[in-house]
């Protein structure tokens, strides 16, 4: 039995997501390889060497695969998944693009964003925004798999040992074409990874407030992240959604702020250690997942807390 | 430029779905249902492709039992021009909606096929990239922007990191996010009309395609319950229980 486990990445650096999508592949019980596609990706392919528990790293270096074109990069998963029984990416917007794209290709089913491995061919998944988890048994001899990150804990970065492989195959689909982008800067650490997260929703009013929470995220080393309100009404950008349809966290604390608390928000986060919820409404939803709720104003509450940190 | 738009018929997004108590399945009795809200997303982009004077027709094709008839009447009402349903039986996993709607494709030979980036039932996030796949057409999934441009399209897509734009060739596939348009309301009129608007079905077989199932549900079951809280009075109590109890911070 083998596993290829796709490189998250952005031809300089791993992205840590491959490390929890790594310790999913551990349990399926196989040996696990890495194939890294992208272009001027040497350094990565040394970086997935590293990682603990990997046997081989397959390097794919081709400008075909810089942007990750879906069109392009499923095709070369695609031919060189053949040979594996198991072809595992983390379920970030990369994951989510190409992998349903490769099962295609296959002809096989994908099982997505898992949560838990029970065996070589049943798997846990949240459905319905995360109100019930499925368990689904998958009968394709080949699985493709994207793994919910937060459910795994990443395997270690370093300590590994694996060889390095080129593998030469150059797939261009010729039908897609990168333009550009345009891509949040911060020094913060990233939503998904950060150990604590303060989100703000529609309760802020307007993206200028949206600073009230950055003193506190300051001195907190937290991430901020938004309920969907606060990206439909411009206050903060798409990559800051939270929830069902946003991106997924479970930190060690969450402090949500004026977000009352919607299913789907609730599926990105409520698998937080800690959650506490800053509300003027003592019945909004968000208070009965919260640990700990302030029935206050977010205005009065917000800079008082940055006081006492 | 012919549009063929994919919508589904799942639960309303504020019901909260439960696990059946014997653990078989959810629980959808007498539940409130709709059309998939980024489905919904999907027909307003084609209906306002068509306004602008870009696409000349727009198709809506729904894969479900006969009830998914009100979902295509709804996209009818918003202001798709024809309808077609391909009955099935249950329900069908991605691959294979993938298929069917791979066979409309190419009965419907449309420059541009929309469809919601994720339904909000399954969660799955598959069935548009499966369809790239199948007829190999270029993918511009999670749109926030979509621009058709002589024989292609520019899509702007939402990314883990902010956005990209990519350039695609037509015939292409869009997923939509929920940034790409708020969806009007049908008005009384339009769903008056949209009841006299043609409505294909087709088989599984008419579209020589055999609807297999690869996975099995075992079992569903509630998520882990949080423990209640409490509501604290102020801010230095919060800050207290954050350091001394919970020791977060
Ligand atoms: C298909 C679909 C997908 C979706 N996906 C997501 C998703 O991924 N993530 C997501 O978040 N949502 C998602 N939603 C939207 C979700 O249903 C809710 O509409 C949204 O989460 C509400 O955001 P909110 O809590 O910020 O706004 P509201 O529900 O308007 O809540 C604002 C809250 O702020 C409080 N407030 C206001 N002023 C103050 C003040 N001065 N001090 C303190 N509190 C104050 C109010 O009491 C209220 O509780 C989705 C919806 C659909 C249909």
């Amino acid at each position: 039995m083998s596993t290829l486990v796709i490189a998250e990445h952005d031809n300089s650096t791993l992205n840590g997501a491959t490390l929890n999508a790594v310790t999913a592949a551990q349990a399926l019980g196989a040996d696990i390889d890495i194939l890294v596609a992208g272009a001027g990706c040497g350094a990565v392919g040394e970086q997935a060497a590293a990682v603990a528990g990997v046997n081989k790293v397959l390097v794919a270096d081709n400008a075909a695969y810089g942007h990750q074109l879906a069109e392009n990069v499923a095709l070369l998963i695609a031919e060189v998944g053949a040979g594996y029984d198991n072809i595992v990416a983390a379920a970030t917007t990369n994951g989510k693009n190409t992998m349903p794209r490769v099962a295609a290709l296959l002809d096989v089913a994908q099982i997505s964003d898992i949560i838990a491995v029970e065996s070589a061919d049943t798997f846990k998944r949240p459905i319905y925004a995360g109100n019930v988890i499925a368990t689904v048994q998958s009968a394709d001899a080949k699985k493709v798999i994207t793994v919910r990150t937060t459910a795994f804990d990443a395997a270690a970065a370093e300590g590994g040992s694996a060889s390095v492989e080129a593998v030469g195959a150059a797939h261009d689909a010729g039908i897609s074409e990168f333009v550009g982008e345009e891509l949040a800067q911060s020094d913060r650490p990233e939503l998904t990874a950060a150990s604590v997260v303060i989100s703000g929703g529609r309760g802020m009013q307007n993206g200028e407030n949206f600073k009230l929470l950055d003193g506190i995220a300051d001195k907190l080393g937290a991430a901020i992240g938004a309920s969907r309100a606060a990206v439909d009404a411009g206050f903060v950008p798409n990559d800051m959604q939270v929830g069902q349809t946003g991106k997924i966290v479970a930190p060690d604390l969450y402090i949500a702020v004026g977000i009352s608390g919607a299913i789907q928000h609730l599926a990105g986060m409520k698998d937080s250690k800690v959650i506490v919820a800053i509300n003027k409404d003592e019945d909004a939803p968000i208070f009965q997942v919260a640990d700990y709720g302030l029935v206050a104003d977010l205005f009065e509450a917000l800079p008082e807390l940055e006081g006492k940190l | 430029m012919k549009v063929l738009v994919a919508v589904k018929r799942v639960v309303d997004y504020n019901v909260k779905v439960r696990a059946k108590a014997d653990g078989s399945d959810v629980d959808l009795n007498n539940v409130k249902m709709a059309i998939n809200p980024f489905c919904e997303i999907a027909v307003e982009e084609a209906v306002r492709l068509k306004e602008a004077g870009v696409a000349t027709e727009v198709v809506v094709v729904s894969v479900g039992e006969k009830p998914c008839q009100e979902q295509i009447r709804t996209a009818l009402a918003l202001g798709a021009d024809r309808g077609v349903q391909v009955e099935t039986e249950g329900s069908v996993e991605p691959l294979v909606v993938a298929k069917l709607l791979k066979g409309v494709v190419e009965k419907e030979q449309p420059q541009l096929v929309i469809l919601g980036k994720q339904s909000i039932d399954g969660d799955n996030n598959q069935t548009g990239q499966m369809l790239g796949a199948l007829t190999n057409m270029a993918q511009g999934t999670f749109a926030s922007e979509v621009k058709i441009d002589g024989d292609a399209v520019s899509v702007t897509r939402e990314v883990d990191g902010g956005l990209q734009t990519v350039k695609l060739k037509l015939p292409a596939i869009v997923t939509t996010d929920l940034r790409l348009n708020e969806p009007r309301y049908a008005s009384l009129p339009n769903i008056m009309k949209a009841k006299k608007k043609p409505l294909d079905v087709f088989s599984p077989a008419d579209l020589g395609v055999e609807v297999t199932s690869h996975l099995t549900q075992l079992k569903v079951e509630p998520p882990a319950e949080r423990q209640a809280g409490i509501k604290v009075a102020s801010v230095d109590e919060l800050v207290d229980k954050l350091k001394n109890e919970a020791k977060v911070i």
